[in-house]
């Protein structure tokens, strides 16, 4: 999803576990919420700050590609639309930080965890966004997908990991929406246009089925976060319900789904569709995707060239502060 | 590296006269910028809104172990809840 | 975006929609028709907003800090629909049939009427918050004069956007101060960026003929008396910020008028895009 290939710390069994890490266990079980400052597992305080920092990271490197389209929407109206999409984007960014940074780190730290690559971000923003189209493909590709692991993790089991994706759904719902209004438009449109749509949703699909990550049988962390609550669903659950739901939207649409194998299978209720190209997959995490280096650079020069603007307000705030002090002795 | 801004605790009073609720959390060089920034991030600028902030560091909390002594003794006032009365149908809600 | 209501008028207008709605040309002429001199201010009004809103939009995913990113779009979002009520209402008057949409994405750079402070490039986050902060203590001005409008349908948008450009104000003062009053680096860089922008706001407050047939028909105040009020907002935030207020010198002036900087073309070149690659259809 937005976090993908989490490294988990640990899997132990109830054996193994001291009593404080049964207690532990227990409480999740009973769904209680783990709150800050309450005793954790180190591994579960690890796995989180790796998974909500890759979701935030996610959010802010997920504004490029569509901010990249801000200047160019087709009508006043799209326009605003998509602007306050990829603010909402930052809003998110902003909520999970703050989430994280409850776990004791800071934000300035994990965002230069994301400069120096030690950690990764979701694999779908390094594909580039060529046409409006995309748009519209992102929204309902990237954003469904990205609903179908949220809406869960809604009941995640550390309190305000919880709460801020609480927020996050409530504020997206319209994000899916828009991005299918933009498809049905286009669709609609003339054919030149309905061809855009076919060759985004051509592009985005096979990406947008790597967002859940490596198939189950090779996904070597999923247990342990499972039993934690980080996770609340196999990867490969999340993929069939996403397909299962995108398919007759794309058939509403008319458009075809690029997989000449995907077909309803009767018994297990759900479509058979091929598996995407993993090595791209892992190509992509890796740094080889088209715009890696050009969503990585953009991140970086944002952060840099902002530092003096950054500093030059903590001045202010350190003189301001230090006059009303002198002011209050004065008066005294 | 730079000094980092500090981080604040946002709570909101909403239109309808309840108490400040906690929103959230955001970065602010001081006071007065984190609820302009407030402003911004948690209530995308309604207007009629009441906003305190308070910087994160300065929140003293209850520590979790300490969580029986402390709220034990008001878990035994049951009376304090409503389902504590029982209210015969026909009175109708209350 | 709500429609308003045509105070003075209302069954010409109703008249004319009925007529259009029934699919013939409107038999009966807008009742603002044989008014350019009005499109005229309304297209300056509505260019600002759009133009201002587009260059801050480009910041979108690249500010400083995650609090500011999400400030400026808030920002960027109410000029683009002040934009759309001054649009719409421009083409409303004009009555040729062109809605804010077709205003913004299919007139040529020398149709367009902002000024040149707004269409120049961002240049580094002081430049931009700097730009904000003169532009935005000229157009509170202007909002509030608007308010008593003699066109009830001006002083309507004028009371809405003046609300979020107070706040605009407060922002980009505040920051003008902080940064000026900040580190060396801070000061001297928002030191440059007034030296840059000074020269380019002299052409908020020159009167033309469009401007004084409007302050004739009480639509709107010329903006030579503007001026006084934004020189003491000015200085008092300058000097407040420790930044010293430029000589009065050379003044570039045509955005007005329809001459601009090279940069205009680009704004559109990439914000007409697609309505011009492909003519006529919906999005």
């Amino acid at each position: 999803m937005y976090a993908q290939l989490v490294k988990s710390e640990g899997s132990k069994t109830r054996e193994e576990m001291t009593p404080e890490e049964i207690a532990f266990q227990d409480r999740i079980d009973r769904n209680e919420k783990i709150e800050p400052k309450e005793w954790m597992p180190e591994g579960y305080r690890k796995t989180l700050i790796r998974q909500i920092g890759q979701h935030a990271h996610s959010e802010i490197v997920g504004q490029l590609p569509e901010g990249n389209w801000i200047t160019r929407a087709p009508t006043l109206e799209r326009k605003a639309i998509l602007l306050a999409k990829v603010q909402d984007e930052a809003g998110h960014g902003l909520y999970l930080y703050c989430a994280a940074e409850t776990l004791g780190v800071s934000r300035d730290e994990l965002l230069e965890a994301l400069h120096s690559g030690k950690m990764k971000y979701s694999s779908i923003f390094n594909y580039p966004t060529l046409t409006w189209a995309d748009m519209g493909a992102v929204g309902w590709l990237v954003d469904g997908a990205a609903i179908m692991n949220q809406v869960p993790l809604q009941r995640t089991s550390y309190g305000p990991y919880s709460r801020a994706m609480i927020r996050i759904c409530k504020e997206e719902s319209f994000h899916q929406r828009q991005g299918y209004d933009i498809m049905m438009k286009m669709c609609a449109g003339t054919p030149e246009q309905k061809a855009m749509a076919q060759d985004a949703l051509n592009r985005f699909w096979y990406p947008a089925l790597m967002m859940f990550g490596p198939s189950d049988k090779d996904s070597v962390h999923s247990a342990q976060s499972m039993a934690w609550k980080i996770k609340m669903n196999t990867n490969d659950e999340l993929r069939q319900k996403f397909v299962d739901q995108t398919v007759p939207q794309a058939e509403y649409l008319g458009l075809t789904v690029p997989d000449p194998d995907l077909k309803w299978n009767e018994e297990k209720g759900g479509y058979d569709f091929s598996e995407p190209d993993w090595s791209e997959f892992f190509a992509v995490i890796a740094g080889n995707g088209p715009c890696n280096a050009e969503r990585l650079g953009a991140r970086v020069k944002a952060w840099e060239d902002g530092a003096w603007f950054r500093d030059g307000l903590m001045a202010h705030a350190a003189k301001a502060s230090e006059r009303a002090r002198a002011a209050r002795h004065a008066a005294e | 590296m730079s000094s980092e801004w500090p981080l604040w605790e946002i709570f909101i009073r909403g239109q309808h006269g309840l108490n400040h609720r906690h929103v959230g959390s955001l970065h602010a060089p001081d006071a007065e910028m984190a609820i302009r920034n407030a402003r911004d991030v948690y209530t995308r600028r309604n207007e009629g809104v009441s906003i305190w902030v308070v910087r994160s560091n300065d929140i003293t909390a209850s520590s979790p172990s300490e969580k029986g002594p402390l709220y034990d003794p008001s878990n035994s006032k049951v009376y304090r809840h409503p389902t504590f009365y029982d209210i015969p149908d026909e009175v109708g809600h209350m | 975006m709500p429609s308003l209501p045509d105070m003075t008028t209302p069954n010409l207008d109703a008249l004319a929609g009925q007529a259009l709605a029934q699919g013939g040309h409107a038999q009966v002429p807008a009742p603002d028709a044989g008014q350019p001199q009005f499109v005229e201010f309304l297209q300056r009004m509505g260019d600002n907003c759009l133009i201002l809103g587009h260059r801050v939009s480009e910041w979108c995913g690249h500010s400083p800090a995650l609090e500011e990113d999400i400030a400026l779009a808030n920002q960027a979002l109410d000029l683009i629909g002040q934009c759309q009520l001054w649009l719409g209402l421009a083409g409303e008057v004009e009555g040729r049939g062109r809605d804010a949409d077709a205003l913004a994405y299919l007139r040529d750079a020398g149709a367009f009427r902002n000024l040149l402070l707004v269409e120049l490039p961002n240049g580094d986050f002081g430049v931009t918050l700097m730009r904000q902060f003169l532009f935005d203590a000229f157009h509170i001005e202007m909002l509030r004069a608007l308010r008593t409008s003699a066109d009830p349908r001006v002083a309507e948008i004028a009371a809405k956007a003046e609300k979020e450009v107070a706040y605009h104000l407060e922002r980009s003062a505040d920051l003008v101060i902080r940064l000026g009053d900040g580190t060396d680096e801070s000061h001297r860089r928002m030191q440059a960026a007034l030296a840059k922008l000074w020269p380019y706001t002299g052409e908020m407050f020159l009167d033309d003929a469009v401007d004084q047939a409007m302050a004739d028909a009480g639509v709107a105040p010329l903006p030579s008396a503007l001026k006084a009020a934004w020189d003491r907002t000015v200085a008092s935030v300058l000097d407040e910020a420790t930044l010293a207020l430029p000589a009065d010198g050379w003044h570039h002036k045509g955005g007005k008028n329809g001459i601009h900087t090279e940069h205009l073309g680009y704004i559109l070149a990439q914000m007409q895009f697609l309505q011009r690659a492909y003519p006529g259809a919906k999005w």
